[in-house]
């Protein structure tokens, strides 16, 4: 990297930036000036557009064509369901929708209880900000830098060999006998599920902490002096009071989950009877060139995400109501 | 953790106070008692999620040799130190492949308007679907929040494509005025960015923004302020503990992406980001992993500081400002 | 505003995280330009002189191979005029498919498996060799190397490096201690095996196919060495095109020679514990029993080498080295696996094809060669010039006009199966899977069109 490269960079960097704030704040400035007929329209219009536009071209559009990508076979001709009879009579595949529907439920449940419980229980305690740094870390390593970590602790060396990875070390200690963790089916896909708990959890930690720091500090003195106990005014005022929060956690970490697939590519590659729909994607539409394949599998995802859209709604319209 | 049942269920605030002060002491000796559960399970949450990471730090720093025979555990039975782990990955360099100092500021050129763009246009549309009564608001919120779960590796070629017929074009001209800019700038990688992180930030936004209590906005709305004023002026003050968390989710996204990056920079070293340069450092054939402990320390520098920078906007609270104003 | 306000304060910890992170990394280094009055350019002329010319190269090398090759175009760059611009990346193979078809490709691409190589060129994103390029390859190059390069009777690309596969590495010290003879048929082999099992003080064979999300590979190696050996090249041949099923018998045969290794508790795992360590011991580390004693055979390619722990000495009187896998017959001709690149190119110009020129003549062969750590089979190239005793070794198999090369059939096979259902099919099969069972469900996956 030469000087005018370093110049050319920052020049980047800072007029891409300039010219961002410069587009939304001439945009916003002609919103505010908008006839006053219709002004209530053009305003949404103003707010959307751009964040609809981009959407649009960069997930719309793509859905769309992975769509009608699932029913046609390599080499695009149209092939009505086989793709999606092909899914069904897989015994591999089978498992691998089981597995998915594991990880569904195991990872949004545990982390946001986890987090749940580390948030209140840290909460105004002395040294908070480092006991949240530690659990948000994994949230900051990357999919890929967390398996090579987790690759670590499930490691096996076998016979009287010592062991490198902490868990068979652990098992050893107890006088057990070491095992191959990631390659023994089912335990492999409940390892992995924790691969992902545990980054998953600085998420939902960080977030309901701050939901929690928002209930006014009146109702909880005021259910303090009601002589509550401590579970008492956690479900009678804490718990409605993050309500919202929960919903929005809970949600996101189920979506991840549905798409997550560096953690199984990296540690088993999906071998073993591990891998999960996202996994299986990948590997049929970019390892085996089969885009139609995958692309069936993309919808399976799209389906498996439909409930929790609904819930969604029901959400949003309760909230609607009690405003 | 354990409850003891008391005979006041429910509490409404306006019934605070009542016979609060005879329970003091033994209100006070229970609040200490789950404190210290509490305090303990806290702690062993902590050090378990700590655990695998420090056993990668403490491994960081060992020869290859003693992390493939021995456990981390073991450094002091089996003694070894040594820095040639990160001086390999930060300091090797070469003609197919510069310092990694050329990576870092590629990162950061990406990652900073890989944040702000999506924050911004993000919260003007959650504050849209959160303030702005129109048919159909709801369903296209619920559309907007479930496009989440398209998988990026579908939308990669689509995008792409489209970006090569429509940006190119733009980033030849721009490299024609500005000679300095390379060809292949870091606009398709931004514009990528964005859009990917969409969904996600109107989702979590829209949860934060549709919380700022309705009198605030409806007060200024009657003082004559424009939806524009009113973004600038309440919304974005009251919103920023949330602006900021959900600043941190996509920083990390941006700056964790490799593929993203790598398709969309067309294979040039002009704005090849960091991950790219640290995958590339484990060998052909995967044979320097061991190089993979230090560079897993070295990527995760710049979110931590991160984190602990913005830390400050959340630990508030959400609505902190909104007593003030 | 008080947006800008705001914003500044996020602005500020980012920014301050940049100085950091440029603190630490040391700053920007300038590299230097080749000087051209420094070169020898004689070599170079017949690749012409261009102005202003640049010419990208992608691929999956990386690393000090990458940096290695970046040094053969240096003087060539001098030379000619043309800057060329290498980037590696262990995602090629995804990438290259995806930006060909938006049309963002880089001008060349060093690609690995013929089968990725017929995808892209069935797919129209490929531009045919030229005449200069041609030339080279029937100069230099067997038949098969060319033919690997050719799709549907249109020539696109030359080859680059080549490796050889089907290496048993030992250690010959403790041959000469024990007086094993290195094997020259299968069945010598298979008796050199028991001789060392019954000597009982450790198993003979080490093998590891952990390999992230390849992992099987190895497996298919073994597979293909049997096959190739066993039924010959024709049906090897008829194999990877699928004119024969992968449930035919002669493949059925094939698992199952290799299973009397592989799945034998007697034969394996030297130094690694039971048969099923195979499938969670990371291939690169599968050999190295072999220096503490505790193992005698390790089947794998020539790179091998590269994985011994500095101040292994890799030689025929050394600490370790190879002998191919032998034939039927001692009488019956060499007939080897292998891999190895081919250069295509995704857009057309005069500097492309001159860069595609240079990279498949001898000169290049040699240059790079002599860099050491790989070698080609390029015909041009002078077997004295390979950095090593194994590579050597390798070079003159490869030159040697009675050998029949075959390219890795996982990587001919379309990717469904070479990259995918023939990986996971070895890893079912090691976890205790019948050969028919598995062949049966490779066979399930091959795609039908």
């Amino acid at each position: 990297m030469t000087t005018a490269d370093l110049i050319g960079k920052i020049i980047q960097l800072v007029g891409g930036l300039a010219i961002f704030a410069a587009v939304i704040g001439i945009l916003l400035l002609l919103l505010g000036r908008a006839p006053r007929r219709g002004k209530t329209v053009w305003q949404i219009l103003g707010f959307l557009a751009p964040a609809m536009i981009l959407l649009t071209v960069g997930l719309i559009y793509p859905a769309i064509r992975t769509t009608l990508l699932s029913f046609t076979n390599r080499n695009g001709e149209w092939n009505g369901v086989d793709n999606f009879i092909w899914m069904f009579t897989q015994p591999t595949i089978l498992q691998t929708l089981l597995n998915t529907v594991l990880w569904v439920i195991l990872v949004p449940t545990i982390s946001t209880a986890v987090g749940l419980a580390y948030a209140v229980f840290i909460d105004k305690s002395r040294g908070e900000k480092v006991y949240k740094a530690l659990v948000f870390m994994p949230m900051a390593i990357s999919f890929v830098g967390a398996s090579v970590i987790w690759k670590f602790v499930y490691d096996y060396r076998a016979g009287d060999r010592d062991q490198i990875g902490l868990l068979n070390q652990i098992v050893v200690w107890f006088g057990g006998d070491p095992v191959q963790w990631l390659q023994s089916s089912p335990i492999n896909t409940f390892l992995l599920i924790i691969v992902m708990i545990w980054i998953q959890t600085g998420f939902a930690m960080v977030v309901l902490s701050a939901a929690i720091k928002a209930i006014p500090a009146d109702q909880l003195e005021a259910a303090e002096l009601d002589g509550t106990n401590a579970w008492q005014r956690f479900r009678n005022v804490t718990l409605p009071g993050i309500r919202g929060s929960l919903v929005v956690v809970v949600t996101t970490i189920t979506i991840a989950t549905l798409k997550v697939f560096d953690i199984v590519r990296t540690m088993t590659a999906g071998n073993f009877g591990s891998s999960v729909v996202a996994n299986e994607m990948y590997t049929q539409a970019f390892r085996a060139n089969e885009p139609g394949r995958g692309s069936a599998l993309a919808l399976v995802l799209f389906i498996m995400v439909l409930p929790i859209v609904v819930y969604n709604v029901r959400v949003l319209r309760q909230q609607r109501e009690i405003r | 953790m354990s409850t003891t049942p008391t005979t006041a269920a429910v509490t409404t605030p306006g019934k605070a106070g009542k016979d609060g002060f005879d329970q003091g002491p033994s209100k006070r000796v229970r609040r200490r008692l789950t404190s210290r559960t509490a305090s303990a399970f806290a702690l062993i949450i902590a050090v378990i999620w700590t655990i695998p990471t420090f056993g990668l730090f403490v491994s960081s720093f060992r020869p290859a040799e003693l992390l493939q025979s021995t456990g981390w555990w073991t450094i002091f039975q089996n003694p070894g130190f040594t820095l040639d782990n990160y001086q390999e990955v930060l300091l090797s360099a070469s003609a197919s492949s510069p310092q990694l100092g050329a990576y870092f500021v590629n990162s950061l050129a990406i990652a900073i308007p890989g944040t702000i763009f999506p924050i911004i246009l993000g919260a003007m549309a959650a504050y849209v679907f959160a303030w702005i009564r129109f048919r159909g608001s709801n369903w296209l919120f619920i559309f907007v929040f479930a496009l989440q779960i398209v998988p990026l590796q579908m939308a990669l070629l689509p995008l792409l494509q489209l970006t090569v017929q429509l940006l190119k074009p733009i980033q030849g001209v721009i490299h024609d005025i500005i000679p300095m800019i390379p060809e292949q700038s870091y606009l398709s990688i931004w514009v990528a960015h964005t859009i990917f992180g969409l969904p996600l930030v109107i989702f979590l936004l829209h949860n934060f923004i549709s919380e700022i209590p309705g009198d605030v906005i409806e007060a200024a709305r009657v003082d004559g302020a424009n939806h524009a004023q009113i973004f600038f002026r309440i919304v974005i003050p009251l919103a920023m503990p949330a602006l900021a968390s959900v600043a941190i989710f996509q920083f990390l996204w941006v700056w964790n992406d490799l593929l993203v990056a790598l398709i969309f920079s067309g294979g040039t070293q002009d704005v090849a980001p960091l991950t790219q340069r640290l995958a590339e450092l484990t060998g052909t054939r995967g044979q320097d992993w061991q190089r993979l402990t230090a560079s897993a320390f070295v990527s995760l520098i710049v979110p931590l500081i991160v984190f602990f920078s913005l830390q400050r906007y959340f630990v508030r609270g959400l609505l902190a400002g909104s007593t003030k104003g | 505003m008080r947006f800008t306000q705001r914003g500044r304060r996020v602005l500020i910890p980012l920014a301050f995280a940049g100085v950091a992170g440029l603190a630490l990394t040391g700053c920007t280094g300038d590299i230097a330009a080749q000087d051209k009055e420094d070169v020898d350019c004689a070599p170079y002329e017949e690749y012409g002189t261009f102005e202003n010319e640049s010419v990208s190269i992608a691929g999956t090398i990386v690393d000090t191979e990458a940096d290695l090759m970046t040094k053969t175009w240096q003087d060539f760059a001098a030379c000619t005029g043309i800057e060329v611009n290498y980037q590696g990346s262990q995602e090629f193979e995804t990438q290259i498919a995806v930006q060909a078809k938006a049309g963002n490709a880089p001008d060349i691409g060093i690609v690995p498996q013929p089968g990725l190589f017929n995808t892209l060129a069935e797919g129209g994103y490929l531009k045919p060799a030229s005449q200069a390029v041609e030339d080279h390859v029937d100069e230099f190059w067997s038949e098969d190397w060319k033919t690997y390069g050719t799709y549907d009777g249109e020539f696109y690309a030359a080859p680059l490096m080549a490796s050889v596969k089907g290496y048993i590495w030992y250690s010959p010290s403790e041959f000469e201690e024990k007086g094993y003879e290195i094997p020259t048929t299968l069945d010598e082999l298979k008796e050199l095996s028991e001789t060392i099992a019954a000597e009982g003080d450790h198993k003979p064979w080490c093998a590891g196919m952990e390999s992230g999300e390849a992992s099987g590979w190895p497996g298919t190696d073994w597979i293909e060495d049997f096959v190739i050996r066993q039924a010959g090249p024709d049906v090897y041949d008829q194999w990877v095109e699928h004119e024969i099923p992968f449930n035919d018998p002669a493949i059925v045969k094939a698992f199952d020679s290799a299973g009397e290794y592989l799945k034998n508790p007697d034969m394996v795992n030297g130094g690694l514990g039971d048969v099923s360590t195979i499938i969670s011991t990371a291939f690169g580390d599968a050999g190295l029993p072999i220096l503490d004693g505790e193992c005698s055979l390790h089947h794998q390619a020539s790179f091998y080498e590269g994985f011994w722990p500095e101040g292994t000495k890799v030689a025929a009187d050394g600490d370790v080295y190879a002998f191919l896998m032998p034939p039927t017959s001692a009488d019956a001709g060499q007939a080897v696996t292998g891999g190895g690149e081919l250069v295509v190119a995704f857009t057309e110009s005069d500097a492309v094809e001159a860069v595609r020129a240079y990279l498949s003549s001898d000169t290049w062969a040699n240059k790079r060669v002599s860099l050491g750590g790989v070698i080609s089979a390029n015909s041009g190239l002078d077997p004295e010039n390979a950095g090593s005793d194994i590579l050597k070794d390798s070079v003159e198999i490869l030159q040697n006009p009675d050998t029949v090369f075959r390219f890795d059939g996982s990587d001919l096979m379309p990717s469904a199966v070479g990259a995918s259902s023939f990986w996971t099919g070895i890893i079912e099969w090691l976890n205790g899977k019948s050969s028919e069972d598995v062949t049966d469900t490779i066979e399930s996956s091959w795609p039908s069109s």
